[in-house]
This record gives C-alpha cells, sequence and structure tokens, in this order.
C-alpha cells in the first residue's frame, strides 16, 4: 500500500473524508433523519385522532406506511446530499483539482455514489426501524402492526433504500447539470412535477405510465399491500426506480469522461 | 520535464491556443507570459490532463497527463487558489486529495509546515485571505512531491512579503531539479525568478527564450536630450542606424546612440547641451512592445478624447 497510485478505495476514502468535512452535506444527512422521523411521528399521531371508518377504510389501512410517511419528504433532503457532493466542487471549481488528481474520472464518480449510498443506508436504516416501532407504539394495539408481519421489514428497509437511491438520482442530475441550481430543480421535477402532468392523462392511462414513475415506482416497496392497480410489484418498482438512477449515472459517467473537466 | 507540440485548443469557433510548440525543462524556472486572454490558462489546463487538446500533444514527464498512475506524483498544480471548499478546512481539504493517490498523512503535515499554514491548518479555507489561499495552492500542488509544478499566476494579489516568499519557494523547488512553470501576465514579476521565458499571445507562441536574451532583444535604449538648437541637433544626429523623435516637452528621443557620443557631437559643434540621459526601456516595456500586436482587448481612445 505504500506505492504512490491512484485507486478506486483510496478515491472513496478521499470522497468520505470530503462528505464528513462539508457541513452542508452532513445537515442534508441530518435533516433527512429528522423529516424521517419527525413526520413519521406526526402522521401517526394524526391518524391516531382520525382512525379509519368503516370495513374498507380499515383493511385497506397500512400502519407501516403511516409511520414511514416522512420518506417522501425525506427524499428531498437525500436528493440534495447527492446534487450537492458533486455541485459543491463544480461551484467552488475544487473539481479541477479533485480531477487533476484522478484524471481518469470515473472514480470520483463511482467513489462519490459509494459514500453517499452508505452514508444514507447507515442513517436511514436505524431512523426508518426507530419510526416504525415509535409509529406503531403511537397506533397501538388495534391499529398497528409488528415488524415479523409479512411484508413489514421489507417495507421499513425498503424506505431507507428509497432514500439512498434518491441521493444516487441527486448524484446523476448533479453531476449531469453542474450547477447546485439545476440539479435540485431537475430532482424536483422528477420526483414531483412529472406525476403532476401525468395526472392530468385520462385515469387508466395516467394509472398505467404513473406506475413507471421514478417517485411511485421507487415508493412502491414502501407499501406493505401495494395497490397493482396504480403500483408496480415493491421490488419492481424499487428496481426500476434503480434503474433510473443508474441510466442517469452512466449519462454522467460518460460527461465527465469525455471532455474537458 | 513538459513537452508540448502543435497544441491547438478551440471551444467552438473561438480559439485559446494556436499550433503552440515547446518545452520546459527542469532545474530551471520557466516564465509563462502573455496579456490576460493569451492562452496560458488553457495551455495549463491541458498540462493538468483537465481540458483536451483539439489537436496537438501535450505530455508531462514522457506521458499524457492522464494516463500516469500517480498524477500527484508527477505534476502539481494551481489554477485557482480560491478553488476550495469554503467551510471544509485546509487540512482536510489536503488530506482528502493526498487520500486519492495514497500519500501518508505525515506529508499533509510536511507540506502544511513548507507553507507556513500550521497555525490556520484546522481553519475553514473559505475564510483564508488571498496570501494564505496561494499558500494553500501550493501545498496542494506540492503535496506528491511532483517533479513538474504548473502554477497559474502564483503571485497575483499577493503582498510584498508574499511576493518574496513565493520567489523563494520557485527558486528552491527549481534548485532540487524540478520543472517549474509559472505563468504571469506581468513581466516584472517573472522577470527576477525566471531564467527561461515563453511569451504567448492570441493563443500563439511569440518568444521562446531565456530572460536575459529577451531583454537584450527589446526595443534598445533611448537617449534623452534638451540643448539650446534642437532641430539642428537633430540634423546632425539623425543616420540610417539612428533615430530621433520629438517629445511633448520638446526634448529628443535618440536611439541608436549611446549618450557619449550625442555629447560629443554637441560639442563639436558648439551646441550647448542642458540635459543627457539615458532612458532604460523597463521590461514591461519591452514586453508590451512584443505583444502589442497580440492584445485581445485593447482600449480605443477617441478622438474627442485626445
Amino acid at each position: 500500500m505504500s506505492t504512490l497510485q491512484v485507486t478506486q478505495a483510496r478515491v472513496m476514502k478521499s470522497e468520505w473524508t470530503k462528505l464528513r468535512t462539508q457541513p452542508g452535506a452532513l445537515w442534508s444527512l441530518l435533516s433527512a433523519v429528522i423529516l424521517v422521523v419527525a413526520f413519521g411521528i406526526l402522521y401517526s399521531l394524526l391518524r391516531v385522532a382520525r382512525p379509519p371508518h368503516g370495513a374498507a377504510a380499515t383493511a385497506s389501512f397500512d400502519p407501516t406506511s403511516v409511520s414511514l410517511a416522512g420518506v417522501q419528504l425525506a427524499q428531498v433532503a437525500a436528493g440534495v446530499l447527492g446534487v450537492l457532493l458533486i455541485t459543491s466542487e463544480y461551484a467552488t471549481g475544487l473539481i479541477r483539482t479533485t480531477l487533476a488528481a484522478v484524471p481518469r474520472r470515473l472514480p470520483t464518480l463511482w467513489g462519490k455514489a459509494a459514500v453517499v449510498t452508505g452514508a444514507v443506508v447507515a442513517v436511514s436504516v436505524p431512523a426508518a426501524v426507530a419510526v416504525f416501532l415509535a409509529g406503531q407504539a403511537i397506533l397501538g394495539r388495534h391499529l398497528s402492526v409488528s415488524l415479523g408481519a409479512p411484508g413489514v421489514a421489507r417495507a421499513v428497509i425498503g424506505g431507507a433504500l428509497y432514500l439512498a437511491v434518491a441521493a444516487l438520482l441527486g448524484l446523476a442530475l448533479g453531476a449531469l447539470l453542474r450547477s447546485t441550481a439545476g440539479g435540485i430543480a431537475a430532482l424536483f421535477g422528477l420526483l414531483f412535477a412529472v406525476p403532476i402532468l401525468v395526472g392530468f392523462l385520462p385515469g387508466s392511462l395516467a394509472d398505467e405510465i404513473g406506475k413507471y414513475l421514478p417517485g411511485t415506482a421507487g415508493l412502491a416497496v414502501t407499501s406493505v399491500h401495494p395497490d397493482p392497480a396504480t403500483s408496480l410489484a415493491p421490488w419492481t418498482g424499487f428496481g426500476v426506480f434503480c434503474a433510473y438512477a443508474l441510466v442517469l449515472l452512466a449519462a454522467a459517467a460518460v460527461r465527465m469522461r469525455r471532455g474537458d473537466a | 520535464m513538459i513537452e508540448i507540440s502543435e497544441l491547438t485548443k478551440r471551444y467552438g469557433p473561438t480559439t485559446a491556443v494556436s499550433d503552440l510548440t515547446f518545452t520546459v525543462r527542469p532545474g530551471t524556472v520557466t516564465g509563462f507570459l502573455g496579456p490576460n486572454g493569451a492562452g496560458k490558462s488553457t495551455t495549463m489546463r491541458m498540462i493538468l490532463g483537465l481540458d483536451e487538446p483539439t489537436s496537438g500533444s501535450v505530455t508531462v514527464n514522457g506521458r499524457a497527463p492522464r494516463a500516469h498512475a500517480a498524477p500527484l506524483h508527477e505534476v502539481g498544480g494551481m489554477l485557482d487558489p480560491r478553488a476550495v471548499h469554503p467551510s471544509r478546512s485546509a487540512y482536510h481539504h489536503l488530506l482528502a486529495l493526498a487520500q486519492t493517490t495514497g500519500i501518508r498523512r505525515s506529508r499533509v503535515d510536511e507540506v502544511v509546515d513548507a507553507v507556513g499554514l500550521r497555525s490556520v491548518a484546522k481553519r475553514p479555507a473559505g475564510k483564508f485571505s488571498l496570501g494564505m489561499a496561494q499558500r494553500l495552492g501550493i501545498a496542494a500542488a506540492l503535496l506528491g512531491d511532483p517533479a513538474t509544478v504548473v502554477l497559474d499566476e502564483p503571485v497575483n494579489g499577493l503582498d510584498v512579503e508574499g511576493i518574496r516568499w513565493m520567489r523563494g519557494m520557485l527558486t528552491e523547488l527549481a534548485s532540487q531539479g524540478k520543472t517549474v512553470f509559472v505563468s504571469s501576465h506581468l513581466m516584472s514579476e517573472i522577470a527576477q525568478t525566471a531564467t527561461r521565458l515563453i511569451v504567448i499571445g492570441k493563443g500563439r507562441l511569440i518568444a521562446d527564450t531565456s530572460v536575459a536574451d529577451f531583454i537584450a532583444s527589446a526595443a534598445p535604449a533611448s537617449v534623452r536630450v534638451r540643448s539650446s538648437d534642437q532641430p539642428g541637433l537633430a540634423a546632425l544626429l539623425r543616420s540610417p542606424d539612428v533615430t530621433v523623435t520629438v517629445a511633448d516637452d520638446g526634448a529628443l528621443l535618440v536611439s541608436g546612440l549611446p549618450a557619449e557620443r550625442i555629447g560629443a557631437i554637441a560639442a563639436g559643434a558648439g551646441i550647448a547641451v542642458a540635459e543627457l540621459s539615458t532612458v532604460e526601456t523597463s521590461l514591461e516595456d519591452a514586453f508590451v512592445d512584443l505583444t502589442k500586436d497580440a492584445v485581445e482587448y485593447r482600449a480605443v481612445v477617441s478622438q474627442e478624447e485626445k
């Protein structure tokens, strides 16, 4: 290990050092945790105050997704983290120093992807489990479900993994657009604006296309019993979400590898 | 060693660098001089493997910049001293850079000491003064103990003490046998440090010479004369090798003759000399002379203002 040489593992270590010494990134990470936990608890309290009425509502009541409601807000914080990790380097010009040290360039992109995935998973898995347990405690004996029930553990862990992929999506958009504002706007567009536009299509078409949109597809994994009319199967949906992130990362890699830094 | 051959770089319709060929050798400080916009930074980005040449080639220590296994050990660069994350400490900035290449942690402390930043190394780099930021940039460039060092305008904005320090540092690096390539848009900054000189303008090579030859080849010194009979003296002095012009205040500016000869000629003709002084061509004048056709943006003085 004493020879001087750029390796993927070393670049990853360098990217970890950068992440942990970049306050903006740490704040995004903390915001994601706070949003997951606080909004999950808040929404659970709300549903206790307004429990489902009637047999149909009770049957479709999903206590797991109630407690995981914060994931949908936290995806913004996770996505912004991904965007910032790369656009802050373009904004300051630091990217030139980075890429002069790593002229093959892609190890830097992969290093950032690995580090952001690791960091988000490391904080969001405990956060999701904690808010699930807190949420179920709030929902009480009649409305709650146990972590051991079918599909529940998958939904809880899936919610945490969803956030990691949202961060990768942000990283890819940031690397493609090289601008913080542009990257965040594109992230919002992809996760929130596109579903609204698709919602204007006639009902069945909107549902059919809607299933495959990144946010909807990805969130299927956080639902214990996804509705086949409006949602893909849990891991299928998550796979589609991952595919979006991977395609955008591949495009970012092509842009980064070619031409001028 | 930096070898540049027929290097051309275009950005869309703009040609930043055109058919440049030169070599920067180890063991000396080589100045890279040109007016703003001449293509110096573009050339340096290509030396660091950041921009791809449109045509031609760059090699550093014998290989393409992007082909090195440990680029930081081959070529250390400073392009923009402000290119740091503002809230990351100088130490962590350097540490993250070192980690990419497996440079040991103690080396970070070494370069921090070498540039005199120890007392502020844990402070956010965004709070640094320009002088401190330049030192941090030098530290980053030296981190991998590279054989070649490329610095873009390293003395720009430094105070006197900082300039002196930078000159000492550059000379020291060259004496260690490193290739030191330093750009500037000011001749005077370069002349006291560099021994070799590459001058470009509008992306083209203007001169590849030693500093001493450059100064010698620049417009020769002229002599300023005031005397009792200016037209008469001018007529006596004029010859195919000597030019005489009249300054705004009526003094004669003579080039091509030393002051002693002018004095002797005047004495021989019985003309009383009131003033006789040699006007040295400054380095800056020489540089401006050489690059005057290659300045991209020039102030236009309208007739009314004259």
